[in-house]
């Protein structure tokens, strides 16, 4: 199973901004390893953020993000102690949920 | 094949980072100004706090053969204190007769009080993607990140540190191999650089304290939290030297040599390198 995730949500004004970083490999399908065998691609294709049970965002990616990616970034309202929840699913169909506090 | 890899990850960040910071000029950064945003930007997300986390896991949990935590094992500061650990070691260890660093020790007790063999405990020293994770450098991580904000204090009083000390500096400045070069051929110099990358002058106080007090460190290129005998080993490699063995004396005599040039320091670790 995959790691879990580090979220950091604080209130700055009437915003709430969000950093998190989540582990993966992000193959891209492009490299070779050491055999000279392709490594499959492998990487995190949706992402989504709930503010409580409020969707604040949802991304699709691709192989250009890069391995153990990092994402920041705001969304307007949330109160201390509210919850910030990411859930990402990959290529495999593996995923993994994490919930912070709004500091 | 690494320059490739290590140029998508930055424009991979770099993209991310445009999408945060809208109308940022994007197109004329450099590489080496990529380079200093996306270490600003992991400034507070470092991605080695993912080996620290794992890490803080293992650290509790009853491992080996003999299901002991490494809460029952002594970095100097007593059984499981890790608060300010690293930044005094290497040091003397009276119960392994030797002077040891962090991973050394860790190995140390991994063996001696788990149970493990010295060759499962070391199996994988350095990590090789999620599906080869090193335990050891996870835990190193770990263990660093207590250190955060202390002062490098590694004690020369005793004499068997002493020594290691002086065969440390020696080691530095021994040329030798197919190169006839020494530590001291790329970091004995200010301002020397290989293509564009900065070779620290690690003779100078300022030098040995700015690179020993961020190792460990996330290696942006090749997206793995690596600790300070990695650095060795691959500088080691740089020289056109033998294998350096993990744990070796030789190895614990270097870094004993550039950590007591780092006292007075703030230690300011695990960092980010690219
Ligand atoms: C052929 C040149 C070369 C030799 C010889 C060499 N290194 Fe290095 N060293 C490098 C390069 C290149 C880097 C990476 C610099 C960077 O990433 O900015 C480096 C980085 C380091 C760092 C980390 C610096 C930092 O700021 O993070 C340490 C410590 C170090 N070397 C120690 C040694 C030791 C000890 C030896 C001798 C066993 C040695 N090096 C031999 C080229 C060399």
């Amino acid at each position: 199973m995959a790691d879990p995730m580090k979220i950091r949500a604080n209130l700055v004004g009437d915003s709430t901004e969000v950093k998190v970083l989540m582990s993966h490999e992000m193959d891209t399908g492009l490299v070779k390893d050491k055999d000279g065998k392709i490594i499959p691609a492998w990487w995190i294709q949706t992402v989504k953020v709930t503010h409580n049970d409020k969707v604040v965002l949802t991304a699709q990616w691709g192989t250009a993000v890069s391995k153990n990616p990092f994402m920041s970034f705001k969304f307007k309202g949330g109160a201390k102690g509210d919850k910030v929840t990411i859930t990402w699913v990959d290529n495999h169909n593996d995923s993994r949920t994490d919930t912070a506090l709004i500091a | 094949m690494p320059s490739i890899h290590s140029l998508r990850l930055i424009v991979g960040v770099a993209a991310i980072a445009a999408a945060t910071l809208a109308g940022s000029a994007f197109a004329q950064t450099t590489l080496e100004n990529a380079s200093a945003k996306y270490r600003q930007d992991l400034a507070d997300g470092n991605p080695a706090d993912l080996w620290v986390a794992r890490g803080q896991e293992m650290w509790k949990e009853p491992r080996g053969p003999r299901k002991v935590s490494f809460e029952s094992c002594d970095l100097g500061l007593g059984p499981g204190v890790v608060k300010g650990a690293y930044a005094q070691l290497p040091r003397w260890f009276a119960d392994a007769g030797r002077v040891m660093d962090l991973e050394t020790r860790l190995v140390w007790c991994m063996v001696n009080q788990q149970g493990y063999t010295h060759a499962d405990a070391t199996k994988q020293t350095f990590g090789n993607g999620s599906r080869h994770r090193s335990d050891l450098e996870a835990l190193t991580a770990y263990v660093a990140k207590q250190s955060d904000g202390v002062k490098m204090n590694v004690s020369l009083a005793d004499p068997h540190v002493r020594e290691m000390y002086d065969v440390g500096k020696k080691a530095f400045f021994y040329r030798a191999g197919t190169h006839d070069f020494a530590c001291a051929t790329c970091h004995a110099a200010d301002d020397l650089r290989i293509r564009l990358q900065y070779l620290p002058n690690l003779t100078e106080p300022a030098g040995a304290q700015k690179a020993y007090t961020t190792w460990p460190a996330y290696r942006v290129a090749q997206g793995e939290t690596r600790t300070f005998q990695w650095r060795l080993h691959d500088c080691f490699r740089q020289q056109r030297f033998p294998d350096l063995i993990y744990g070796s004396d030789l190895s614990i005599a270097l870094t004993t040599y550039l950590a007591a040039s780092a006292n007075g320091a703030v230690y300011a670790g695990p960092g980010i390198k690219l």
